[in-house]
């Protein structure tokens, strides 16, 4: 099928896997920054294929597992009010917070609704004038643009009833916070992510850093030729941002929804599930739209939990720690009890390794 | 002998059921996915409830097989439908609730006798709508040559139905020298898959969200006993287990079979027959064909002096025209279902939990 089994093509696989062991001589360490990416690596078994001195670090790029408990508490709470009707991706529902998760907000009778897209809680909004329509805007740059385009459709739309809980992460200074680690030699970026963002924003990252970071995409020829790409650099002593994923992502990005980015969300400080408050690395709205922004819409009191003790997301997170080298993974921490968010979403680690890594456990 | 399911108190659930799982203290959507947690009402809640009532082996298999008092064995089974939209492509809740409960019987070997149909409607169902579902049912139940023997009709208020819910019931009979069931499953059986996977789940899917994906998919919803009985006529008893992959998918098929008949799973990957259309949906949904509805399909594990045969069979008539071997059953991992992927690489396959959930990107 066009576009897919030409990047799962087992003889291309080996090549580039003869070609990575070829080039190698030495250890190096690789973090794929997207949880999509890991899910991709685990799913088909590429850490086992690659050469011993190839290292794959699970880097922060899963926007469930990296939302901060806080705000899952608030779009709890939000869930619970009665005039609410709280939106969501699928996969943030199963998260759990302080107390339960959205899927239990549901059955106690929240009206919880799982969505494709930001734009139907927009529809949704104008079809029940009387009632208070949340989105639940999470994710990286990916998902941004759409988000964006509710807020502004809502805007021009002239919607009073539609409002979004915002939890938007960036990229870049999330490799920043990583790097001090020492553990990681190389990145490759997350394809999506550079498909909005373009690539220009790495070139002052890996020149601080003085590391490689290869634009990735996700399908199994395109994690191989990324971390193929890497090694080369790596092998070469250069620390140059390279677009290995040049069917999506073109150095300047989306211009038009970076334009709508610009126009409806601003930097900001965030808090990040597991690794704490990173300067500068999330959205909120602009202060033109803070009739939309749902934290000021509603008031649901002081929310500031802490996490279950047991749980080292953060580690795990930070790629300091593999999934199953935690003292929890798959006994007292599994997809069905999750201690911690990377055991739920479809990108966290955890999870991927719980669902395809039980062979030698089970 | 003391009865350790009795109740100290009917209101007293949780002191004699085992612990309920300790993540929700009330029923949520993915306790109806098919997946893990389906699985542990059934275990957790049902079981011990009906304790010596229950029928050993109950809640295991999709249908009960019953030695009749008289000689031969009766096979008994029921199952609701739910489905929204009604309507969707390639059938409705009527094709459905024929298809599924006949396929059920099949799936212990047991050729189908009669249905019976239970219609609970929300008030406010327009009855265009509900005399086309009928009409489908009733065609479909034709077309499988099983008799519609009794019904019920009850009617609930607006805002406590979703139109309508349909039950049916069907009984069958197990011939004799037939026996099929996981009891049955043999390290080095052949693992043989009727066809592609995914396309009712998609087909639901895409009308139920408004999204398209190139060519429309429809249901692949069919009746499946005369697939059976071509099979069993060509492999006898080396027919050994048949499982209809529906909620939950052909993983979770696997995965319950693997535990049930204490055996290991090993499949190829790319032997797994999936639509374009289907692989489209998924990779945009987020989703794992693997985990995908089918309504029409069936898994068998078949012993490998018989498997050629099984297969040129099943070939031979439309319902199994795809039908392909995927893999083995091994004594390795027993209870554990492991993938080879395209690329070499080996995954273990899991059941979804719940419910399919979109993801974020």
């Amino acid at each position: 099928m066009k576009w897919l089994d030409e990047f799962a093509d087992p003889a291309a696989a080996k090549a580039l896997l003869a070609d990575i062991a070829a080039t190698v001589t030495r250890p190096w360490a690789v973090m794929e920054v997207c949880g999509g990416q890991t899910h991709s690596i685990i799913r088909n078994g590429i850490d086992q294929l690659l050469p011993a001195e190839v290292e794959l670090i699970h880097g922060p790029g899963c926007p469930v597992c990296v939302t901060p408990l806080a705000m899952i508490d608030r779009a709890l709470a939000l869930a619970g009010r009665p005039e609410v009707t709280l939106c969501s991706f699928g996969d943030m529902l199963r998260v759990p917070g302080s107390e339960g998760d959205l899927f239990a907000a549901k059955a106690a009778g929240g009206d919880v609704r799982v969505m494709y897209s930001p734009l139907d809680a927009v529809r949704l909004a104008e079809e029940q004038p009387d009632r208070e329509v949340v989105w639940f805007g999470v994710g990286f740059e990916t998902t941004a643009p759409a988000n964006a385009m509710a807020v502004h459709l809502a805007r021009e739309r002239g919607l009073r009833n539609f409002s979004m809980l915002v939890s938007h992460v960036l990229v870049p200074p999330a490799i920043d916070a990583v790097m001090p680690s020492g553990r990681i030699h190389g990145f490759l970026a997350a394809g999506h992510v550079c498909t909005v963002m373009g690539t220009a924003q790495y070139e002052p990252l890996a020149a601080r850093h003085r590391v490689p970071i290869v634009v990735t995409g996700f399908e199994p020829l395109d994690v191989l030729d990324g971390i193929r790409r890497c090694v080369r650099q790596l092998e070469a002593g250069r620390a140059e941002v390279e677009n290995a994923y040049p069917r999506a992502v073109r150095a300047d990005g989306n211009p038009a929804a970076r334009a709508m980015l610009a126009d409806v969300f601003e930097v900001c400080d965030r808090q990040w599930r597991g690794i704490g408050m990173i300067p500068a690395s999330g959205w909120r709205l602009r202060p033109a739209y803070a009739a939309f922004d749902a934290e000021l819409r509603f008031d649901v009191g002081t929310i500031d939990p802490s996490e279950p003790a047991r749980c080292r997301a953060g580690e795990v997170l930070q790629g300091l720690l593999k999934p199953d080298h935690c003292e929890c993974f798959g006994t007292e921490c599994t997809p069905r009890t999750p201690l911690g968010a990377p055991m739920v979403s479809a990108e966290g680690a955890c999870a991927a390794y719980f669902q395809y890594r039980r062979v030698g456990n089970a | 002998m003391p009865e350790p399911h009795t109740p100290a108190s009917a209101d007293d659930v949780l002191a004699w059921t085992c612990p309920v799982p300790a993540a929700h203290d009330m029923v949520v959507m993915g306790h109806g996915g098919g997946g893990v947690l389906s699985a542990e009402l059934v275990e957790r809640i049902f079981l011990p409830a009906f304790g010596p009532a229950a029928l050993e082996g109950a809640g295991l298999t999709d249908a009960a097989v019953l030695p009749l008092p008289s000689g031969g064995r009766l096979a008994f089974s029921t199952d609701t439908y739910v489905v929204q939209p009604l309507e969707f492509p390639g059938g409705s809740i009527g094709e459905l609730a024929v298809h599924g409960t006949v396929n059920d019987l099949a799936m212990v070997g047991a050729m189908p006798l009669a249905l019976s149909t239970a219609f609970v409607l929300e008030e406010g169902l327009a009855l265009a709508t509900l005399a086309r579902i009928a009409h489908a049912l009733g065609r479909a139940a034709h077309a499988a040559g099983v008799p519609l023997a009794t019904g019920d009709t009850k009617v609930v208020e607006r805002g406590c139905g979703d139109g309508l819910y349909v039950n049916t019931a069907g009984i069958g009979v197990v011939a004799e020298g037939v026996d099929v069931g996981p009891h049955r499953a043999r390290p080095g059986d052949a693992v043989v898959l009727s066809g592609p996977v995914g396309e009712h789940g998609i087909a639901v899917l895409s009308r139920r969200e408004g999204l398209e994906f190139g060519t429309e998919l429809r249901s692949d919803t069919a009746a499946l006993h005369r697939l059976v009985a071509a099979m069993l006529a060509a492999g006898g008893q080396g027919v050994h287990v048949l499982r209809d992959p529906t909620r939950g998918g052909l993983a979770a098929s696997l995965c319950e079979l693997a535990a049930s008949g204490g055996v290991g799973v090993e499949f190829e990957e790319r032997a797994v027959p999936v639509p374009d259309a289907v692989r489209a949906a998924c990779g945009f949904l987020g989703l794992d064909p693997l985990h995908v509805a089918n309504e029409g399909k069936l898994v068998a594990f078949v012993a490998p002096e018989q498997v050629d045969a099984v297969v040129a069979a099943m070939r031979a008539i439309p319902e199994g025209a795809g039908a392909t071997v995927i893999g083995r059953l091994t004594e390795e991992h027993p209870g554990l279902v492991v993938a080879r992927t395209a690329l070499g690489a080996q995954r273990v396959v899991d059941r979804p939990l719940g419910e399919q959930l979109p993801r974020i990107c």
